[in-house]
């Protein structure tokens, strides 16, 4: 095949595959312009006959969303900082400190990742329960900002930091924590990049821990919030688009700021996901 | 014994390898003077850089004693010039030279004094606020030595600092380490892979052995000071002082090559 012919080839597989995965965020916006009775109707139309923007403000006055959204934000935020500080810690422990035993320690952190996350979620509710933190932003927050996941890859970036340069900075009277922070931190931006990317797409997409461990709407994040457009009964399906267009919409935004340093990050970290 | 800087005895390193060990060093025995510039020469992989880590404090030894003579408490005791990849890539040179003077609390004006002073030996005063993407790896090796020199360290350790570097700026960076050197003489340690930049700016060198490394002999370089790089290496004594180092590193380097063959 000639080298046109196999690029063409490669656009053709991307395009679809693109176009698989575009789907259904595409049905998404339509159905969330859409009549009520065009977004329940079947066969389903693709396109909305009249487009209904007021279907966002409609679902906006639904609820209290902007204090979902808060709540979201401070959540999302929170876990991002918490976990960006324990992972930086941890790693740079992992990775740099002499500390007997530490390959065990390693070792026993990794094993932790075949745990699923199901399983912890009894323990963490009974722990939060016996903090006092039910119904807390602690709550929300604390039991998500440390991950082993994040610890390994940034233990990663930081053992591909060269050893000359640690061998310089303890030289020139540099202790631990100074290398850390203005050393080992600024040359690992892009890992850091996408720690706080992932974990913040988590948090913010977090809906069974929050329904269980606040009951009352003043802590109640986005994702739980647009449950008011479902009931045993009836689906508002297109205000639950609108709303679902409007809590993606801070992620996007927040994807394609950190694109650049992502596709870095990823390069060179080796994680496929 | 007084007026010695740098004693090691029967100095010993080991590394954990896959369950076994890996003698990297054993006995090592040496003697420097204060102000002696000491070159060592040794196959690859034969400890030279573990040496010089152990010297630094960056490593312990597993075996045998080190004693550095300290003469004056306020100064830190060593400094070192890596291969390549020490600068520090965020800092401007200026901010690369003083960085270990602002660590050690020195005053603003004074380290501006001091970093100014040795950007001029080394030839970068119109790189100071150039960043080192912006520099040649000569004189990124230039920037470390200056940076080296900045604390005043009583024993200088450098490793291979030229060996990135092509032939002509490396001739130039030896003139120019040996004029800063003599008018700021300290103890030096200096590894090479070359016995001509050993005799050139050393007053001895010595052939460290294959793995497991140790001194295998010790050649005084007896070649008048100050030295000129391109006329020290057609005299006649240059000639005799190369062979007289190549004899022992040549047994050295082929022993390595059959371990090497062997282990493969
Ligand atoms: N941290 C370490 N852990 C395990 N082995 C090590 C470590 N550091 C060095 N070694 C081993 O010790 C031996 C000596 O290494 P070293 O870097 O000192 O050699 P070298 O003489 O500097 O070589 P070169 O001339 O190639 O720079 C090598 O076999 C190396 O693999
Ligand atoms: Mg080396």
């Amino acid at each position: 095949m000639s080298v046109r012919a196999r690029r063409a080839l490669l656009y053709a597989l991307a395009t679809a595959a693109g176009v698989v995965m575009a789907f259904p965020f595409v049905w998404m916006l339509l159905t969330s312009v859409k009549s009520e009775s065009e977004a329940t109707a079947f066969p389903p139309g693709l396109l909305p006959t009249q487009w209904l923007f007021s279907n966002y403000a409609d679902a906006w006055r639904a609820a209290p969303f902007g204090r979902y959204f808060l709540n979201s934000a401070i959540m999302a935020l929170g876990t991002i900082a918490l976990s960006l500080a324990t992972a930086a810690l941890a790693a740079y422990a992992l990775a740099r400190m002499r500390v007997p035993g530490r390959g065990l320690i390693f070792g026993v952190l990794l094993a932790t990742l075949v745990i699923p996350p199901e399983v912890t979620l009894i323990p963490n509710y009974i722990a939060m329960q016996r903090l006092g933190w039910y119904n807390t932003y602690l709550a929300l927050i604390v039991p998500f900002g440390a991950s082993v996941f994040n610890v390994f890859l940034l233990r990663q970036a930081f053992l591909q930091l060269p050893q000359e340069l640690y061998d310089a900075a303890v030289l020139e009277g540099c202790g631990h924590l100074r290398y850390l922070w203005r050393f080992a931190v600024p040359l690992s931006r892009p890992t850091l990049a996408i720690i706080a990317l992932l974990t913040g797409i988590r948090a913010w997409n977090d809906f069974q821990w929050p329904l269980i461990i606040t009951d009352t709407a003043d802590l109640r994040p986005i994702q739980v919030g647009l449950t008011i457009f479902r009931s045993d009964v009836s689906t508002n399906f297109q205000l639950l688009m609108a709303g679902s267009v409007m809590a993606l919409a801070p992620i996007v935004v927040l994807f394609l700021l950190t694109q650049r340093q992502l596709v870095q990050g990823i390069a060179r970290s080796g994680l496929r996901g | 014994m007084s007026g010695d800087r740098v004693v090691t005895r029967h100095l010993g390193m080991r590394f954990p390898l896959r369950g076994r060990e890996l003698v990297a060093l054993e006995d090592v025995n040496l003697r420097m003077a204060d102000q002696e510039f000491c070159c060592i020469v040794g196959p690859s992989g034969c400890g030279k850089t573990t040496f010089l880590r152990i010297l630094a404090g960056l490593e312990r030894q597993t075996a045998g004693e080190l004693h550095l003579e300290v003469t004056d408490p306020a100064r830190p005791l060593s400094a070192m010039v890596f291969q390549e990849q020490s600068v520090f890539p965020w800092m401007t040179v200026e901010e690369n030279v003083g960085y270990g003077l602002r660590m050690r609390g020195v005053h603003a004006t004074v380290r501006r004094g001091v970093v100014a002073h040795y950007l001029e030996k080394v030839g970068l005063t119109q790189f100071a606020k150039a960043y080192p993407y912006q520099l040649s790896g000569g004189m990124k090796q230039r920037a470390s030595v200056a940076r080296a020199f900045a604390t005043a360290p009583q024993i200088l350790l450098m490793d291979e600092p030229f060996a990135a570097v092509d032939e002509q700026t490396r001739a130039l960076l030896q003139e120019e380490l040996l004029r800063v050197w003599e008018s700021d003489r300290k103890t030096v340690v200096y590894i090479t892979h070359s016995i001509d930049e050993a005799l050139v700016l050393g007053d001895r060198v010595l052939v460290m052995s294959a793995r497991p490394g140790h001194i295998k002999a010790e050649i005084p370089v007896t070649l008048p000071r100050p030295r000129s790089v391109y006329e020290l290496k057609s005299t006649p004594e240059f000639a005799e002082l190369v062979a007289k180092v190549w004899e022992p590193l040549r047994q050295e380097v082929l022993g390595s090559f059959s371990a090497m063959a062997r282990a493969s």
